[in-house]
């Protein structure tokens, strides 16, 4: 198997010119899905017949809370790779995805609130198991940061992150399997389900495209802030000189 | 070769342990004070004492451990022994599974032994007690090694002492769910073996993968 | 008008898009500064370096 490819992408020169080509395009794709799919749930969707027109919080809500886990299911795998093979650039990809990761989460967390007031009546519900636990994605995020703030040496940094990252990640499973191992608030899984889903096409295509819109969205500047952390990273290198003699891209 | 070390390791931390008795006392008087602060804080009266019984009890139990998880590593780490036992030939996630063992029996097992004194405080029926006492058995060496991760972690950092907490403390969820609910139904007087069964998983878990992680944390510390 | 309702669920609806369009735009308008600042303290640093004449070698 040639895993070439593999190891040209590991490269910071390489990797930083890709990034910066794709990022444009990246940054324009997303914002055109995300409108698409605003578009598509504000007024395209049909009310739903039990919520009304307050169901179409689902757009926003949804697509962060699933980019919280997917960006920290990211910065683990990155982590782990950067641990166990060494990989500088792993370790990039981590630190890059936990700022953006924990605005997720955030932005989750309030969305979710905002649409617990007038369905369940109230902002928080302790006793949900999925939120509680979607919290601790918050918390593990900030115990990611701390950890790192805290840390002088950076290879140091990276390693003890990659440690406490790789062992925070049974939260994602738990959160996710949190609807159906407890009875709570939130209602049992509608996309993810071995018999199709459960929701209508018009009412699930803009969702779809808002999901894919904030992942575009997580990528785009997931590699923006990557290739500000390689110029960091390989300051003192040629490379970075070279490109800086030669006038930026 | 692995079982002796681990056990020479245990016996030499613990020996270490019971010399210094003011030490060993500090997380147990903290665990009081924490427990007799809350019926100041809240209220006196029995029947409010008895709804936070439980809360209160595990709370406190949580926070003395996280009090005592400085003693873990920082010794060792200071006084170079910590180089001297990642090099044995003794793997290191053994040593460190016996460091941990160690440090539970001197600062979580008399947790295990007070609190029914404190649940009495707060009005805990005597039935339920067996079910508290066994939930903490099952939780607090979980409790120590996750707490063991976040020692490891920061042993080797000057300013990383405030944020074992931040570490520590969103992992223990599911711990503290399941210890409280396990009280909570002994108290109403149901059985608590699904939470127990629970309780069990998790320390299995901890104890297999928990000496794994903190020995890759200890190894980066001491770089 | 009947949009901006939201079917009597108004404020909820577009508090929660209103936020989420706040957070994409801080995070944006972070990561470029992040960029941003790392370009300039490269920029220092090569301009210490630039008194030296490095041999030019391309990068593959």
């Amino acid at each position: 198997m040639n895993l070439r490819w593999f190891y040209k992408l590991a490269s910071p020169p390489y990797f930083y010119r890709l990034a910066g080509t794709l990022g444009p395009w990246l940054g324009g794709l997303s914002i055109a899905l995300i409108v698409a799919g605003a578009y598509g749930g504000l007024v395209l969707a049909p009310p739903d017949y039990l919520q009304g027109d307050g169901f179409r919080m689902i757009y926003v809500h949804v697509p962060s809370a699933y980019l919280g886990m997917m960006a920290y299911v990211v910065m683990a795998t990155a982590a782990a790779i950067g641990f166990i093979w060494r990989i500088k650039l792993a370790h990039a990809v981590a630190v890059s995805a936990a700022p953006l990761g924990a605005s997720f989460t955030f932005l989750g967390l309030v969305t979710g609130a905002i649409w617990g007031k007038p369905m369940w009546g109230t902002f928080w519900q302790w006793s949900d198991a999925r939120l509680v636990f979607f919290l601790v994605l918050f918390f593990l995020y900030m115990g990611y940061l701390a950890l790192r703030e805290v840390t002088e040496d950076r290879d140091k940094a990276d390693r003890l992150s990659a440690v406490l990252a790789v062992v925070g990640v049974i939260n994602i499973p738990i959160i996710h399997y949190s609807v159906e191992w407890w009875t709570t608030l939130h209602q049992g899984p509608t996309i993810t389900r071995l018999d199709g889903p459960s929701i209508t096409m018009d009412m699930l295509a803009p969702l779809l495209v808002m999901i894919a819109g904030f992942s575009v969205f997580f990528v785009w500047l997931l590699f923006v802030r990557l290739q500000g952390e390689i110029l960091v990273r390989e300051q003192k290198s040629r490379w970075t000189q070279e490109l800086m003699q030669r006038g930026r891209v | 070769m692995n079982m002796r070390g681990f056990i020479q390791i245990l016996t030499r931390d613990l020996k270490v342990a019971l010399r210094r008795w003011s030490e060993l006392c500090n997380p147990l008087i903290f665990f009081l004070i924490v427990a007799s602060l809350f019926p100041l804080a809240i209220s006196p009266e029995a029947s409010d004492l008895k709804e936070v019984g439980t809360g209160v009890l595990w709370i406190s139990a949580l926070l003395s451990s996280l009090l005592a998880l400085d003693g873990l590593f920082r010794d060792d780490a200071e006084d170079g022994s910590m180089e001297q036992l990642v090099l044995s030939p003794v793997p290191l996630t053994i040593i460190i599974a016996a460091k941990i063992l160690a440090h539970w029996l001197i600062t979580g097992l008399p947790l295990v032994v007070i609190a029914p004194v404190i649940a009495l405080s707060y009005y805990m029926p005597v039935d339920a007690l067996t079910t508290l006492i066994l939930a903490l058995i099952l939780a607090t060496p979980t409790l120590s090694v996750l707490g063991a991760i976040g020692a490891a972690l920061t042993v080797g950092l000057r300013r990383g002492g405030p944020i074992v907490g931040l570490l520590v403390l969103p992992l223990t969820g599911p711990v503290l769910i399941f210890g409280t609910l396990a009280t909570d139904l002994a108290v109403q007087g149901e059985s608590a073996a699904g939470p127990l069964y629970l309780l069990g998983a998790l320390l299995a878990l901890a104890v297999v993968l928990g000496p794994l992680a903190t020995s890759a944390a200890v190894r980066v510390s001491l770089e | 008008m009947e949009f901006l309702r939201m079917g009597g669920y108004g404020t909820y609806v577009w508090s929660a898009y209103g936020i989420t369009l706040v957070i994409l735009v801080v995070n944006i308008w972070w990561t470029y500064r992040f960029y941003r600042k790392s370009r300039e303290t490269l920029g220092e640093i090569s301009g210490n370096f630039s008194k030296h004449q490095p041999t030019v070698r391309k990068i593959s």
